[in-house]
């Protein structure tokens, strides 16, 4: 049986600051080596100073993945020499004497699946490494330290999954279910990386590092997962070693063996004393947390009589349930679910584009009841759409710059209606004696009209016209 | 001038107008200059430091808003940041590194205007207790040049007992502050663990050491603890103690008190002179109306193997960082792969501070941690059970400070093993964060000797009021010098 296991590192990038000092956790934005201080680059003599909100956030994960929390948590330093860890140590957590990272045991539902989590810990990232120089002989090796110190959660699972679909599935519900606690942002370059553990039958278990991205984790374990079952059915014993994600070939490659030899001599970290996280504390902060993604569909299709499918896509994007919350109206909810699922999604269905985006929940207030009260057309609203992300202008006022609205004007659509009338007289012989056939004439109205025509008046002046009412 | 008064003196008579702290600066810069060169207590003489007490002084006469210490020359160990200035820890490792910031100590006696004459020695990282593992050479002791002043805050308590400074900032992980005030005859403290911030201290091994004062007097400790205790953001480790006023009700005394005798401390390897200037002590107190007893700490027998596996192991980790990549010393990078150059670059430690980063990484890794570093914080919490029932007899325990006279430079250097004993009564304080001071007592054919108190967690209070007690009982020969 195929066996996989996940260490997933997540940055709390929706923290003010580093784990230890108070310098950025939102790095991305400095010049190398603007956003540090004596504490991130470990300064002789500067100490760290726990950043108590981390730890909350941390938590929630842990409470969100159903994991154990300990009444007391503590740090550990694990001892290794690396250029991008300024203390030649990192801050991270530990379970060997008790459990005492952030969360013990925890599970979560994969489909029918229940995957379990074996723990949960808080740390701090190291810097970031550049390599210059185009050969092995002129090669420099430059850090950036912006980065150290960002806090850094590793959730770390039992080897519960046995297909690379099953991990990605996984992924995806991981990183919803991250963004919709509002601890992390995982779209953002470099925010979530994992490392993977993969044996089949009969193997040895295997470590694949570096992987940069959760689109190439399941092909990284795609691949590991082949190659194993070649080496196997040649009779090759699979050996116990790590390995790492090849990037640009996409394979995995034995790492020297070195790394697995280190000793990391873990002993408490006596700067930080332990924190408590008792009952009390606990409570405060689930009563804190932001309604999980099941319960936020169920909610929009009992409430709102949203489809199934429409609610499912709805909930577990923060974006677009954010947007959704803000703008829908006990009337109009079904219409703003629409346009975000059939239109909106299409149109920012990157973090760029999302970022670029002029809309917000006000605009979509108001073009859902428009589109309710008539002033447009469904069909219209879609350019009106691509309007407001693009300017950010009002609703009216786009309807009105672009002639978006609908002719709602009697006297004008009971001529358009007049000089179909005359064009089409078999139709309307047709509608007088069955009555359902009229949409063909509001059809033949909407041409005439681009798709402007109220449909409710057109509808109603129609029936009067051909005198069936 | 006269340099010899007190901290709580020369604050009375800069107040008073009878002299200006430039001028007792200037003088002590003076006095360094011309008895420096025999005893190394100095690394770095601080250029500024007149003209700093210059603009103490024109507050004063101005009547503005002075601090506390009014211009008062402090020295402070080299392993304490002062920002824009050299903080080698008598290291080649940190020989051009330059503090880029002010540790917590040191703001809030700038804020209270103090003046820093200078960074004074110690032993490499604070390894040691004879400064004679300092990168720069060893300090003198200022009662016999040809003996070692303790260490490892040696530089401190020179300055302090040769008068080249009122008052001094040690660090003490094991007895560093109260071995040299021994050995120097000055008052050392160490207090309660979490009192004073470590921001800014060079950690050698974080979680038992402190920043101490070495000075004149036991009220100059509580003084100068008024100046630097109390709960500091930058140190998560720090206790709020309220504000507490330490000088206040320091003359409150001993009456009734009961003070613990440790048995273990005053056993075999004594020095004869040392047991009956301990035996003196006892009876002094007696005499002011506590009542002393015997008690045994079984633990006390490992607490030295536990110390140096303990500190080793942290320091071990403490100073990894010194890899010389982003500070250290000049030594280029170019053409050295990452673990070829740092194995390079830390050949600059020196012999001591080697010898106790191969024990750090040897003591807690995997399949010798059980049998050493575990055990040795088994140890530690077995003692701190142990002392914690002692204190709800006593009120407080007694020791010599050291269990032998000071010796001379260059007789154990060779032998770490002999070295390390000498800590046997110090270390106990550390390990169970308890606070501890060592007041001069006295004098044994011209070798000061110490005694040292203790008092159980957050009763430093009572601690400096207990010294100051028995500090009364003292008269010492005036130091040769």
């Amino acid at each position: 049986m195929t066996m996989i296991g996940l260490e997933i590192h997540c940055q709390l990038t929706n923290l003010n600051s580093k784990l230890f000092c108070s310098c950025k956790a939102n790095y991305r934005e400095f010049e190398i080596n603007e956003n540090i201080c004596p504490i991130c680059i470990g300064l002789p003599g500067s100490l760290p100073r726990l950043n108590k909100e981390a730890v909350k956030k941390a938590t929630i994960i842990a409470m969100a993945l159903n994991c154990s929390i300990p009444e007391k948590i503590a740090f550990f330093r694990k001892n290794y020499f690396y250029p991008d860890s300024p203390k030649n140590f990192q801050i991270t957590q530990l379970n060997i004497y008790g459990d005492t990272s952030v969360g013990g045991p925890g599970s979560i539902m994969v489909g029918d699946k229940k995957i379990r989590i074996t723990r949960i810990q808080l740390e701090e990232d190291p810097g970031r490494l550049i390599y210059e120089g185009s050969s092995s002989k002129n090669l420099i090796t430059l850090v950036d330290y912006n980065r150290a110190g960002t806090p850094l959660v590793e959730i770390v699972t039992e080897p519960d999954f046995e297909t690379p679909k099953e991990v990605r599935d996984f992924l995806n519900i991981l990183s919803d279910l991250l963004a919709n606690l509002g601890v992390a942002d995982p779209s953002l370059e470099g925010a979530m990386r994992a490392d993977a553990n993969v044996s089949i039958e009969g193997g040895k278990k295997v470590e694949i590092k570096n992987i940069g991205s959760f689109h190439d984790l399941e092909k990284a374990v795609h691949f590991e997962i082949t190659r194993q079952e070649s080496l196997h059915s040649r009779g090759i014993e699979i050996i116990q070693e790590t390995r790492h994600w090849d990037d640009k070939r996409k394979i995995t490659v034995s790492s020297r063996s070195k790394e697995e030899e280190l000793d990391y001599r873990y002993f408490l970290e006596g700067d930080i004393p332990w924190i408590k996280i008792n009952p009390e504390v606990q409570e405060k902060l689930k009563l804190g947390m932001p309604e999980s993604i099941s319960f936020k569909k169920e909610r929009y299709i009992s409430k709102y009589n949203i489809p199934v499918q429409v609610a499912d896509v709805l909930s577990s994007d923060k974006f677009y349930s954010d947007l959704f919350e803000e703008s829908h109206t006990e009337t109009n909810a079904k219409e703003v679910s629409n346009i975000i699922t059939t239109e909106l999604m299409g149109l920012v269905d990157t973090r760029e584009k999302r970022k670029a985006s002029k809309l917000t929940a006000i605009h979509l207030k108001e073009l859902a009841d428009s589109i309710q009260s008539g002033k447009i057309s469904r069909n219209s609203s879609k350019n009106a759409l691509h309007e407001i992300l693009k300017t950010g202008k009002d609703v009216s006022q786009i309807i009105s710059e672009l002639d978006l609205g609908n002719v709602s004007d009697e006297s004008e659509l009971s001529e358009i209606i007049t000089q179909v009338i005359s064009e089409e007289p078999q139709a309307v012989e047709q509608a007088k004696s069955n009555p359902q056939t009229i949409n063909y004439l509001v059809g033949k109205v909407m041409q005439k009209t681009k798709g402007k025509a109220d449909p409710i008046l057109t509808l109603d002046l129609l029936k009067k016209l051909i005198g069936i009412l | 001038m006269n340099l010899k008064i007190s901290a709580l003196d020369f604050i009375q008579e800069v107040k008073n107008g009878n002299i200006s702290a430039e001028d007792f600066v200037a003088n002590t810069i003076e006095r360094i200059q011309s008895v420096d060169d025999k005893l190394h207590a100095f690394l770095y003489v601080n250029e500024k430091a007149i003209e700093q007490a210059h603009e103490v002084d024109k507050k004063v006469k101005s009547g503005g808003k002075v601090g506390s210490c009014f211009g008062m020359p402090i020295s402070i160990k080299d392993n304490i940041c002062i920002k824009d200035t050299k903080t080698t820890c008598a290291s080649k490792m940190l020989e051009d590194f330059v503090a880029s910031y002010d540790a917590t100590v040191i703001t809030k006696l700038k804020e209270q205007d103090a003046i820093f004459v200078g960074k004074v020695n110690l032993d490499e990282f604070a390894m040691g207790l004879t400064t004679e593992f300092s990168a720069f050479g060893p300090s003198k002791n200022p009662w016999n040049n040809e003996y070692v002043p303790g260490g490892s805050s040696g530089g401190s308590a020179v300055s302090v007992s040769a008068f080249e400074c009122v008052a001094s900032l040690g660090s003490d992980t094991g007895g560093s502050v109260r071995n040299p005030a021994s050995f120097c005859s000055t008052v050392g403290y160490k207090p309660t663990y979490g009192l004073i911030s470590r921001y800014g201290l060079i950690s050698y091994a974080n979680s038992i050491e402190q920043i101490g004062p070495l000075t004149r007097t036991v009220k100059d400790t509580a003084f100068m603890l008024n100046m630097i205790s109390g709960i500091d953001p930058n140190d998560n480790t720090t206790i709020d103690d309220k504000n507490e006023d330490y000088l206040s009700e320091i003359d409150s005394g001993i009456e009734g008190k009961k003070i613990g005798i440790i048995k273990e401390m005053i056993g075999g390897g004594i020095d004869p002179a040392v047991l009956s200037a301990t035996n003196n002590a006892i009876s002094k107190l007696e005499s002011l109306g506590a009542t002393c007893e015997e008690v045994s700490l079984d633990m006390v027998k490992y607490s030295v193997a536990a110390y140096y596996t303990i500190t080793a192991t942290e320091a071990g980790s403490n100073l990894a960082r010194y890899d010389n990549l982003r500070y250290g010393y000049d030594f280029p990078v170019e053409g050295y792969e990452f673990n070829s150059y740092i194995s390079k670059a830390r050949r600059n430690f020196g012999p001591e501070v080697k010898r106790r980063m191969i024990i750090g990484g040897f003591v807690p890794s995997a399949g010798h941690a059980g049998k050493y570093f575990l055990k040795a914080l088994k140890v530690k919490s077995k003692l701190t059970k142990e002392i914690n029932d002692a204190f709800k007899k006593f009120d407080l325990l007694i020791t010599p400070t050291v269990p032998i006279l000071p010796f001379k430079i260059g007789e154990k250097i060779d032998d770490p093993v002999s070295l390390f004993l000498v800590d046997i009564n110090t270390v106990t304080a550390n390990l169970t964060g308890k606070p501890a001071i060592s007041i001069p007592f006295d004098n044994s054919n011209g070798l000061p000797i110490g005694i040292q108190l203790m008092a159980n967690s957050m009763h430093d209070k009572l601690l400096l009021q207990a010294a100051h007690a028995l500090e009364q009982t003292v008269t010492l020969p005036e130091i040769p010098i």
